[in-house]
This record gives C-alpha cells, structure tokens and sequence, in this order.
C-alpha cells in the first residue's frame, strides 16, 4: 500500500513538470527512475517508451502503465498512470473554469485570434517533423496523401483509417516480403 | 446519459489514437462533427493551446478540456478514464508477452501502414483548423472575389510565426504567448 502511494506521488510529480508530454518526458522519466531510484534500466525504460509509440493511446500513458505494471503489477500500473495524469486534470479543470469566465471580453477574444494561427503553425511544424522521422518510403508518401484526402476531403472516419491502413501495411508486407522470397530463390 | 456517452467516445479515441501528442486531434476533430452541440471547432483550437501551453500530455490535456466543457468536472474526469482505459488494458496486457511483441513480425507489419496513416489524419486535421483560421470562405461567398477567401493579415502572421518556429526552435508556450500579444495588438 505504501509503495503504491510513493508510486502514484512520484509519477504525479512527473507529470506536473512533464511539459508537451511525449518526447519531453523521456529525459525526466530517466532521471527519476534511471538515475535517482534505479526502479528499471535505462535500455528497458526506451522500451517501453518504443512500445508506448506503437501502441493505441497516449506515449506517456503507455510508459507510464509499463514502469508501474514492471514495479507493482496491474495495481501499479494503473496507479502510476492515475498519479501521472492527476495534475493535468487539476491544471486543465482550473482554466477551464477561469477562460470560461472570461471569453467574452474583448482583449482575451483577440489574444485568442492571433493564438489560433499559431496553433495552425505549431500542428503544421509537428506535421513536417514526423513526416521526416515517419514517412521514409514511396509506399508511405503513397498512405500519406491518400489519407490526408479521405480524412480533410471527404471526413471519412479516423477510426475507419486507422484500421484500413493496418490492413493494408499487413497484406502489402506479407505480399512483398513473399515476391522477395521468390526472388532470391 | 452524457457520461457513458463521454466515456465511450474517449474510449474509441484511446483504442484508436495511436502516436501520442497530436494523435488526438484529427479524432477531437470529428467528434465535434459527430456532436455538434459538445464543442466546436474554434474552441478546439483553444483547447489546443491551452493543453500545448499546461504541463502533462497533450492527449490528456484535451481530453480533460473536451470532457469539462461537454459535461462540467465530471465529464473532464469521465473523457480522461475513458481515454487512458485501454491504454492501461493494452499495455497490461503486452507487459505479459513483451519479447513476443517487440519482435513481432505482425506488429511491424501493421505499422507499416498505421505510421504514416496517423501522420496524415494529423495533417488533415491541421488543414481544417487553417480553413478555419486563415480563410474566410463567409466574405468570400458574398462577394466572389478571390483576394477576399485569403485573411491576408492572418496568413502573414503564420508565416512569422513558422519563420521564427524553425529559426529559435523554443517550446510551443513562447509562440503562444507572443501570438497572444500580437492578437490583441493587430485584431486579426
């Protein structure tokens, strides 16, 4: 029980000072479970975090609920990823509330307009970085566009895509990876 | 019941979005299509910047911003449960058989085609929100005239603010904030 508390106070200290989430929490990650507790290594901590990027939800969900589940099981697990969420619920509940209030006067409705435009810009730079990362093949520029068009074009549902689009990686790998084999034969 | 509404749809989003960050908001995006009267597409951009601006994960930020403006302080706590639920699920349930899926030939495969998939739903979600912010398609449709689709003043902000972006490289808060000043200053 007392483990459990010290689990979910760490990982809500971590997500409090866990800006943008993500890639931003690796480095705090390593520092407070690598290097001051030595709770895993730091190899398992980037696998996890691996992981966490290829499977469903959020990346510091997931390597949360990995650290937690490694150190105390399911219990842990879940605790560790209620302590690292806590303080984003907190924070988020507290100016929602605020802004609620105070959207209709006029400075906070201006800053607001030229925000937007920036948050335009900022998803367009998150864009471009992972299509550097991500999108290293023909085959992957190919989805690419193909989704962007079924998504901003005709609003298919994400959820749809999501689904096709790992249908399709199955079958055309499985189809490649078996005209290669024949190749070399 | 708004609630369970709430918690099924965040719970889809979480089984769905894969890739962390912006993942989330191409599925936000068509929420609000799906329920019109929860939240539009304006306030999502404020909810982008506030979560962009707050501590923790950007998913979680939304998620709580949505849920609170759809149903009050439960409803942020309901969309959050809902959204981590089958993280906690799945990952729990790979924790046991983790050599197995590292090394899964499946796994890759499938990534194969959802990587650059959920790279172009973000994209697509980044086009509407310009749509929505840069074009004015209202004035455009009363007078016809192509030069009154584009908000020039807009679209010249945007492109100081992806200059100044790639030169400083700084943390998504520090654009916000000087956005938020030059909004009030140029009234866009």
């Amino acid at each position: 029980m007392k483990d459990l508390v010290m689990l979910y106070v760490l990982f809500f200290k971590m997500g409090s000072v866990c800006f943008g989430g993500g890639y931003a929490m690796l480095p705090i990650l390593e520092r407070e479970l690598v290097t001051k507790r030595n709770w895993c290594t730091k190899e398992e901590l980037l696998d996890y975090y691996a992981i966490g990027q290829c499977t469903p939800g959020v990346i510091a969900v997931n390597t949360s609920t990995f650290i937690g589940h490694k150190l105390k099981g399911i219990p842990g697990g879940i605790i560790a990823t209620l302590g690292f969420v806590s303080p984003s619920m907190i924070i988020i509940t507290i100016l929602a509330t605020i802004l609620e209030y105070v959207t209709d006067i006029p400075v906070v409705t201006y800053a607001f307009s030229g925000i937007r435009i920036c948050v335009c810009i900022l998803v367009l730079s998150a864009v471009i970085n992972l299509w550097k990362s991500a999108v290293t093949s023909k085959i992957g520029i190919g989805i690419f566009i193909v989704v962007f068009l079924l998504s901003a074009v005709w609003e298919i549902s994400p959820i749809i895509i999501v689904i096709s689009a790992g249908i399709f990686g199955y079958v055309f790998r499985t189809v490649s990876d078996k005209r290669k084999e024949k190749e070399s034969k | 019941m708004i609630y369970l509404t709430l918690f099924y749809e965040f719970f889809k989003i979480g089984l769905f979005a894969v890739g962390g960050g912006l993942a989330t908001l191409p599925f936000l995006q068509d929420l609000s299509t799906i329920h019109p009267d929860w939240f539009s597409i304006s306030q999502l951009m404020d909810m982008v910047a506030v979560s962009e601006s707050t501590p923790g994960p950007l998913g979680i930020n939304m998620s709580t911003y949505v849920g609170f403006t759809t149903a009050g302080i439960p409803g942020g706590i309901v969309a959050t449960m809902g959204l981590v639920a089958p993280s906690i699920i799945v990952i729990i349930i790979i924790a046991s058989i983790f050599n197995k899926f590292k090394d899964s030939p499946v796994v890759e495969k499938i990534f194969y085609g959802i990587r650059p998939a959920s790279i172009g739903l973000i994209a697509a979600a980044g086009f509407l929100l310009m749509k929505e912010a840069l074009l004015d398609i209202s004035s455009f449709k009363e007078s016809g005239a192509v030069l009154d689709l584009f908000n020039i003043k807009s679209i010249i902000f945007a492109v100081i603010i992806y200059i100044a972006l790639v030169k400083f490289n700084k943390h998504p808060i520090f654009y916000i904030a000087a956005a938020a000043v030059v909004g009030i200053i140029v009234k866009f």
